[in-house]
């Protein structure tokens, strides 16, 4: 066999996510592909919670709702996956919780298991992984590397549980194994973090909020490493109004919230657009409005980061769809950010995010080091002084002799207020002007992707985390994918290029009025049927495999 | 180097006789004096303003700034100073901004004894907006939206500061500029959160001279090394009631303060590619 699905679920607390991940790693050891999506209510403990790994021959960036394994701790997982399981699958519980006739099913009494081995109750994953591995023909010298790896506490106790499940099992089937490790296996938000990074990020000021808190809690872990301030302030509004004192004072920065915490960060975004300060916010969505649905999936603010803040400004607007987009952007969110110092969202989802993936770094294209118009210290500063491109040269204090002054008003050049109506004008032609320059600096860049077959008559439109199932279902149909990254400004160039031809164009989004399909349209650019879901779960292939099935026949 | 070094072209919009006057004339002096001692470089000043009257400040000071926004002047003078520890950063912000919009930025500065300095143009009603009551304002104020008189009580920014755990509480009165300078200059020097609440008087829309000139005195014999001193005299006057009103420092402490922490990362030197493959390298 080379691809497998497998669906761990569970409480909150008994560590499914972690599970997921392990089951993951095990994979990536035999050289397979990885993509987990990871399911979760908003509770601490209790509730339901469960992870589907898929493993494949190919690269992957989607689930599938059928599996051929389901570890399950408890009966709630059984009752509602079960129909998951395919023909053949086998069922890997706690004998004492769960009660099932699957036909093919093993079980263990998992507490007893651990307590004999002293080992902690969260160990009880580790028996069923166990067993799976023998199941899957995984060898486990195998598992053993990778628990040895994840696993730094009471590690001898876990191998003892772990082999009570893989000696008691038998094989089923056998993993095909490939070349070596392609790549870590990583969450979106992770290398959302690791982007910014490598985008020589200087500080991330942010509060926490699902689905965006991945990217605060890996920074902050990260802080030592890479010698970078990570501040979580009293609110968002603080957030961005302090992640604005950074740009101020010369650091690359960045700030993440939720569709929420951005509401409250649309005055620091505005001021940003008026005192053209750089700045970058990763805006992962989740269902709203409102609350809506905390810990799931949404493509619904589009629109809204388009257009927030109040005044004409340009929203750079940026929606990776993959693990090496995502690392790509990220880095790159920054520099565009520094050179035309210009307001970015770089707009994720709770999919994207909170999904794990390989992330290929030789398939990231290479990047050069931000490069922004600096002053060169001749003659008196004026932090807002005309140029050809819009972006006048920034300078940082202290500078001996010079004041730089930025500023919320209109401005004249120096940045000190004016109400003058030529000089409002200015200001104003000014940011159009730079808006120019970013458009045209962006065309050497993919802000388009095209995947599946170019020349197909009948294309899918998709953006974000749609992009990975789209892609898979495009190739296995034949259909052309067509990916705007870059949203706004649009690039209509680039898109007119990737739709040529096609007779039927198909948007594919999670969101309830198909966004992406009004922003194209309203560009002159027809869309013939949308695919919309909104339940808060991204597609699945299965899912979107059958709903492209009615609307292309 | 003489005051006038300090102004810009920008034409002084301020109503005669308005309080914000005695900041600006108070302020400038306090800085070029800092600057030409070599305590404090002119250059390595930053001010922050919010919006209202107080906010044009800025643009009457040939110096470093940043006009931000209502309510959020700290957090942008927070973000400054962690960006870069060398910078000195000096808030200037209304009652309005400080105690009504961006009242949770000023506790959590006071909480955090972040280092910057913070003053309070103080003259208890909304100036730009043409005259409302702000968190100030005593009991009765008549403003317009509350034509029958304000049915609450004051705040007393002191008592929150220092409750908060700011680490210099203050206060002045626009009508007294050697008194404002001492404590401009105290504010400044002092490491850690320092606050300034100046009474300063809007003369169209609520005009408290002759009230403030009967009612303020100095404090003298006052130890603001002493907590227990200093919550006596910031409770003598409740922003309300008939009592005398003291000025000066009320309270002054030494303590860590926020961004310590993070002084380590200003002079490492990474090499992120490498450091990011070593990173990675752990999640195969």
């Amino acid at each position: 066999m080379n691809e497998f699905s497998v669906l761990v679920g569970g409480r909150a607390g008994d560590g499914i996510n972690e599970a997921g991940i392990l089951i993951a790693r095990i994979f990536n050891q035999l050289g397979y592909h990885l993509f987990q999506y990871y399911d979760y209510p908003s509770l601490v403990r209790g509730g339901h919670n469960f992870s589907i790994v898929r493993a494949s021959k190919k690269k992957i960036g989607a689930h599938c709702d059928n599996v051929d394994f389901i570890l399950a701790l408890n009966q709630d997982t059984i009752d509602r996956h079960e129909e998951r399981l395919k023909e053949g699958g086998l069922l890997i519980c706690d004998s004492v919780e769960v009660k099932s006739d699957v036909p093919k099913s093993i079980g263990f009494p998992l507490k007893e298991i651990v307590e004999e081995a002293d080992a902690p109750l969260v160990a009880r994953n580790t028996c069923l992984i166990g067993a799976f591995c023998k199941a899957a023909g995984i060898n486990w010298d195998v598992l053993e590397i990778v628990l040895r790896k994840e696993i730094p506490k009471e590690i001898e106790a876990n191998l003892k549980v772990a082999r009570k499940g893989y000696d008691e099992a038998e094989e089923q089937v056998k993993a095909e194994m490939f070349d070596h490790p392609c790549c870590p296996v990583i969450t979106g938000n992770e290398i959302v973090g690791l982007g910014l990074l490598r985008g020589d990020l200087d500080a991330y000021v942010a509060y926490p909020m699902t689905p965006s808190s991945g990217v605060l809690h890996s920074l902050a872990g990260y802080a030592d490493n890479f010698s970078i301030k990570v501040v979580h302030p009293e609110n968002e509004i603080a957030a961005i109004l302090m992640a604005l004192g950074f740009a101020y004072a010369g650091k690359m920065v960045a700030t993440g919230t939720s569709g929420g915490g951005f509401c409250l960060m649309n005055e620091g975004f505005s001021l940003a657009g008026m005192a053209e300060l750089p700045i970058v916010v990763v805006m992962a969505q989740r269902p709203g409005p409102s609350t809506g649905v905390p810990t799931y999936t949404t493509q619904s603010d589009l629109h809204f980061v388009m257009n927030a803040g109040q005044g004409e400004f340009t929203r750079l607007v940026i929606a990776p769809g993959d693990a090496e987009q995502t690392y790509f952007w990220a880095a790159f969110a920054l520099k565009l950010a520094w050179e035309y110092q210009a307001q970015v969202v770089l707009l994720t989802d709770k999919a994207l995010g909170e999904s794990a993936y390989n992330l290929d770094l030789d398939q990231v294209e290479v990047m050069a080091k931000a490069d922004p118009a600096l002053w060169s210290n001749e003659g008196s500063y004026n932090r807002y002084a005309t140029s050809e491109t819009g972006v006048s040269p920034m300078a940082f204090p202290p500078q001996k002799g010079q004041a730089i002054k930025v500023n919320s008003y209109a401005h004249l050049e120096s940045g000190i207020t004016t109400e003058d109506p030529v000089v409002v004008t200015k200001n104003q032609d000014k940011l159009l002007l730079k808006e120019k320059s970013l458009i045209a600096g962006l065309k050497k860049y993919p802000t388009v992707n095209v995947y599946g077959n170019a020349q197909a008559r009948t294309a899918l439109l998709c953006w974000g985390s749609n992009k990975g199932v789209c892609a898979e279902l495009g190739e296995k149909l034949g259909l052309r994918v067509v990916q705007p990254v870059v949203l706004n400004p649009f690039p209509a160039e680039k898109f007119q290029e990737a739709i040529k031809g096609a007779e039927k164009v198909i948007s594919v989004e999670n969101n309830s009025t198909g966004q992406l399909a009004r922003l194209v349209q309203g560009r002159g650019f027809s869309v013939d049927e949308t695919i919309l879901k909104y339940d808060g779960r991204p597609f699945s292939v299965e899912d979107l495999d059958q709903k492209l099935k009615v609307v292309t026949i | 180097m003489s005051p006038q070094k300090l102004a810009t072209d920008a034409e002084i919009t301020w109503c005669p006789g308005c309080g914000n006057f005695a900041i600006l004339n108070s302020i400038k002096p306090v800085l070029l004096e800092l600057d030409e001692d070599g305590t404090l470089p002119l250059e390595n000043v930053v001010l922050v303003s919010g919006i209202g009257c107080h906010a044009k400040i800025v643009d009457y000071i040939g110096a470093n700034s940043f006009y931000s926004i209502h309510g959020r002047t700290i957090p942008v003078a927070t973000g400054i100073k962690l960006a870069n520890p060398d910078l000195t950063v000096i808030c200037f912000a209304g009652d309005g901004d400080a105690y009504a919009e961006g009242l949770s930025h000023l506790i959590f500065a006071a909480k955090r004894n972040v280092d910057i300095t913070t003053i309070i143009h103080d003259n208890r009603v909304y100036g730009l907006t043409t005259g409302q009551y702000t968190p100030t304002s005593p009991t009765g104020f008549k403003g317009k939206s509350t034509p029958d008189g304000l049915d609450v009580l004051p705040f007393n920014p002191l008592g929150l500061v220092f409750n908060s755990g700011g680490t210099f509480v203050s206060r002045g009165y626009s009508h007294g500029i050697d008194l404002l300078k001492e404590i401009f200059k105290e504010a400044i020097l002092h490491r850690g959160f320092s606050f300034v609440d100046v009474l300063q008087v809007c003369v169209t829309f609520f005009n408290m001279y002759s009230y403030y000139n009967q009612h303020v005195y100095r404090l003298e014999d006052h130890d603001p090394l002493d907590r227990d001193m200093a919550r006596e005299k910031i409770e003598e006057w409740d922003y309300n009631s008939e009592s005398p009103i003291p000025l000066g420092i009320f309270y002054e402490e030494e303590a860590q303060t926020y961004g310590d922490n993070f002084l380590k990362y200003d002079l490492k030197d990474v090499d992120r590619e490498q450091e990011i493959m070593r990173i990675l390298e752990r999640y195969i």
